[in-house]
């Protein structure tokens, strides 16, 4: 896995990822308007805001899963207006889905094996037969799963099929399988949406390691204040698909117009 | 001393291994590149030889003797069951100095109060979560002045001088030991069995833990005998899934390990015990009574919820073994037909059962610390798991009775192991001496003095005699055992034992001593409530609204009934029937210091804590309101509120029975 951090600490580097203007609308429905935000490299960035405010929309432009009909998105320095979701997801780019998407009736690890999908190099028929490279090939990335099997500390359900795991238990798994792929930039949809205060209080120590540990930038999406505010560096604030603030925790904290959206204000 | 030199024989050799690290030089040279501990990880098992852990331990020992470490020193180690905290205990014994080993679950106080105590110079930590809970007492141990950590994971921004990685301190010891050719050698020549390898402390139901001090020939010595008993063999294999705190599993794990030279396994994590059990197969295996019965509880939710043939068969075949399946264990006579069925049964159900236990290759499993239930016993033994209990103190490195093969009670202890007599002082109370006695308690000789004599006899505490076979019958704690007003014996743990061998009960507590009648709290078992509950179309929402329900106290009353119904027909309790009770609204738990940490009930301490409940219990009251205190997992606090609903039992006419 990609390591930026030295022995002294995270380091965050220069952006890698900025949106300009971008715009998006289905129909007569304004998703996005005109949002501009930058992600530096290493840093956790969280996207907030109230239910219908664009953040999933943004999340999937992001992946190239949704083509905005306005702005520019620049990743690692090349700026494109459209972005395939294969191609994101070859240059470093993985995320989680709000409802869990697993393969529900395989194994946890093999769930996670798929994540390793775009770095396997034989082809199909090479895999079927399971000789010499492709086998060789299979044990490497195996390891490598292994590796976050045993970072997730998922080490007893191996073997479960993840249809049977509890919630908090497949939100984890679904982390590993975007792991798996080695991200540069992590992108993660509500990912303590639905968990206790104790599963809430793992997949932030999760998170934050993951970040610690490899490097890996991540944007998330997330309802929860305290958590957002506990583990983010910068946290930009959607609502009607407008930007409303941009800033570190305590400067968004205070800030006037996020207090009235999620407040209510008298407008007079 | 005849034993002494029994083991140093047995060992093969004219030069004598009267201690840990010396064995472990001869092991390496003896076996070599045979399997001395494997560990799983990364999903695969991975092995270290004797050669291996020689080195290994080698290389710490120096790294510690490079950072200061000298004889007597104490150094704490605290983490799961990893070979390589058992390796550091050999190193810190290879300098002469003292491993402390210490519960891996229990909280910074606890912690500390050991440390401090032990006046550890030195902690080996297995991961992160353990040198946050050093760090958090280092200001408080003013002795405790370095502190070596293995896993590396999350530690990359601790930057204390006194953290030391365990594998920095090996490649320090490593430089050292070219520097100083020699010096391991003469520092493992230097030590004899004499001294003190390990302090033990005892979790203890009441007061402060105490330091256990036994020497090297204690632990070499009871492990050798253990072996000779059972024949132990050089081929079996351990699974070493118990606390290293924990006397038992010094003896086992770490003790005959280096003595007999079999290897042990330690699992993936503290949540795949189960699944690593199935995996390595052990010969040679110890468990609680709890997990014994937590398996079974398993096994029989499993089966309710299974198809209505393969019930049947499992029904009918678990008659059979019922019937036949402990005389075959017990090599005496069965009929024929019983004998052919239990072959079939053995391909159908029991090979298969025992298979996705793990048990499948158990030759010798013991069971000890509590008493087991008869059914759970039988369950076991019907199977042919050769379940055996034993009976032993971490004074006496464990082994003070065991049950040898083919004379298997489910209500007895056993005979007395190899070099140990046993006698039963006037007050009824259990007394022993042997090899493994302990030297003394750490810092404590008034609790020396009062618990070992003279001559070596040691107090157990427990009250107990011996039956027509010699076989040892413990009843209770010897100061726990009391008198009604009406002057009928008490015996609480009897009684407790009595309900928790039902599915139901998880935890029960007895009162009486001094009181008109028995009363007793009760704690049900979640699991196997609510499955109960579940298949009836009882719906509830949490533990406590389960506790409450009135279905869910019928049902833990008609096990109180069952349970008078048992104690009528013993005439020396008949008298100690149960006259009321109620089902707690949660359950005991060890961080709220109700249950010890090797989970025993803390009977005072529950009784001073629900006070009101005691009460009520000796009043008329049908309910009672309390508000209790409460931990979470995550240290917080807060309050349980609940009314709780008392119940009577009626008393069963005692029966008269002619013993």
């Amino acid at each position: 896995m990609s390591n930026g951090n030295g022995a002294g600490g995270r380091r965050i580097g220069d952006v890698i990822l900025k949106l300009e203007s971008v715009s998006l609308h289905f129909g007569g429905v304004q998703a996005l308007e005109d949002v501009s935000f930058d992600v530096l490299e290493g840093e956790v960035r969280a996207i907030i805001g109230p239910n219908g405010a664009g953040k999933s929309s943004m999340l999937n432009c992001i992946n190239g899963f949704y083509h905005p009909q306005g702005g520019t998105i620049t990743y690692k320095g090349k700026t494109r207006k459209q972005m395939r979701t294969h191609e994101a997801a070859a240059q470093g780019i993985a995320r989680t889905f709000q409802n869990i998407a697993l393969f529900k009736g395989m194994t946890t690890l093999d769930n996670i094996m798929t994540g390793r999908n775009l770095k396997m190099r034989r082809n199909f028929l090479w895999q079927g037969l399971y000789l010499g490279p492709a086998r060789r090939e299979e044990m490497q990335h195996r390891a490598f799963v292994e590796g976050i099997i045993d970072f997730l500390e998922i080490q007893a359900i191996r073997k479960t099929p993840v249809g049977k795991l509890p919630y908090g238990l497949q939100k984890r798994v679904e982390l590993g399988r975007a792991l798996a792929a080695e991200p540069d930039l992590l992108l993660l949809d509500e990912p303590m949406a639905g968990m206790n205060t104790e599963e809430k209080e793992d997949m932030c120590r999760f998170v934050l390691d993951v970040n610690d540990e490899f490097g890996t930038t991540i944007v998330l999406i997330e309802h929860d204040m305290g958590v957002v505010m506990d583990i983010s560096d910068r946290v930009v604030v959607l609502d009607y698909g407008r930007r409303l603030a941009d800033g570190t925790p305590d400067e968004v904290r205070n800030d006037k117009d996020v207090i009235d959206a999620y407040l209510g204000a008298v407008h007079d | 001393m005849n034993d002494t030199d029994k083991a140093s024989t047995d060992h093969g050799g004219t030069e004598t291994f009267d201690t840990f690290p010396k064995l472990l030089i001869e092991n390496a040279r003896r076996y070599g590149d045979k399997h001395a501990m494997r560990e799983k990880e990364f999903g695969i098992w991975q092995s270290w030889t004797w050669n291996e852990l020689a080195d290994s331990v080698r290389a710490l020992a120096c790294g510690l003797a490079a950072m200061g470490l000298k004889r007597e020193d104490k150094v704490a180690i605290i983490g799961d069951n990893r070979p390589r905290l058992y390796g550091a205990m050999c190193a810190v014994q290879s300098l002469g100095a003292i491993p402390v080993p210490m519960y891996q679950d229990s909280v910074a106080e606890e912690l500390q109060y050991v440390v401090d105590h032990a006046e550890a110079r030195f902690a080996i930590a297995e991961n992160q979560e353990q040198v946050d809970k050093l760090l958090e007492i280092k200001d408080r141990c003013s002795k405790l002045e370095q502190i070596v950590f293995d896993e590396s994971r999350g530690m990359r921004h601790y930057e204390q001088s006194f953290l030391q990685s365990y594998r920095g301190v090996q490649a320090k010891g490593r430089e050292f030991d070219t520097a100083n050719p020699g010096y391991y050698e003469a520092e493992v020549a230097k030590g004899s069995g004499k001294d003190v390898s390990i302090i033990l402390y005892t979790s203890g139901t009441t007061g402060r833990p105490k330091g256990v001090m036994l020497t090297h020939d204690n632990v070499r010595l009871t492990a050798a005998n253990g072996i000779e008993r059972d024949g132990l063999r050089q081929d079996e294999e351990v699974l070493a899934y118990l606390p290293m705190a924990w006397v038992g599993d010094h003896i086992f794990s770490f003790g005959q390990c280096y003595v007999a030279g079999f290897c042990v396994s330690c699992p993936e994590s503290r949540s795949t015990v189960m699944e690593d059990l199935r995996e390595i197969g052990p010969t040679y295996f110890f468990a609680p009574p709890a997990i014994y019965e937590n398996l079974l509880t398993t096994v029989m939710i499993r089966m309710e919820d299974a198809g209505a043939i393969k019930r049947k068969m499992f029904h009918y075949f678990m008659d059979i073994a019922r019937r036949a399946g402990i005389a075959i264990l017990d090599g005496k006579q069965v009929a024929a037909i019983d004998r052919f069925l239990y072959r079939i049964g053995g391909f159908l159900v029991y090979g298969p059962l025992k298979n996705t236990l793990g048990f499948s290759r158990i030759r010798i499993a013991y069971t000890a610390g509590e008493a087991i239930g008869p059914d759970i016993f039988d369950f076991y033994r019907s199977l042919g798991v050769n379940v055996k209990q034993l009976y032993g103190q971490t004074e006496a490195a464990v082994f003070v009775t065991m049950q040898p093969d083919g004379e298997i009670k489910p209500d007895t202890v056993g005979t007395p192991a190899l070099g140990v007599e046993i006698k039963i002082a006037d007050s009824g109370e259990v007394m022993y001496r042997g090899p493994g006695v302990f030297h003394c308690y750490y810092k404590n000789p008034e609790a020396t003095a009062q618990t070992k004599t003279e001559d070596g006899w040691v107090y157990t505490g427990d009250a107990g005699f011996f039956d027509d076979d010699g076989h040892l019958k413990i009843i209770d704690r010897a100061k726990d055992v009391g008198k009604l007003n009406d002057g009928s014996m008490f015996a609480p743990k009897y009684i407790e034992n009595k309900l928790k061998f039902f599915p139901y009960v998880k935890e029960a507590v007895a009162y009486g001593n001094g009181r008109d009648y028995v009363a007793t709290f009760i704690n049900m078992d979640l699991e196997a409530v609510g499955n109960w509950a579940e298949r009836r179309n009882i719906s509830y929402g949490s533990y406590q609204d389960l506790a409450g329900r009135k279905e869910v106290i019928n049902l833990v009353g008609e096990c109180v009934k069952k349970v008078n119904a048992d104690l009528a027909g013993d005439p020396h309790l008949c008298g100690s029937q149960i006259r009321r009770f109620l089902v707690l609204h949660k359950e005991l738990d060890a961080d709220d210091g109700e249950l010890t940490r090797t989970r025993k009930v803390r009977r005072s301490f529950v009784a001073e804590r629900y006070n009101d409940l005691v009460d009520a219990l000796y009043s008329d009251a049908e309910t009672c309101h309390v508000e209790t205190q409460m931990t979470f997992e995550d240290g917080r606090t807060g309050t349980l509120e609940a009314n709780i609903e008392l119940r009577e039992v009626d008393s069963v006419a005692p029966v008269a029975k002619a013993s």
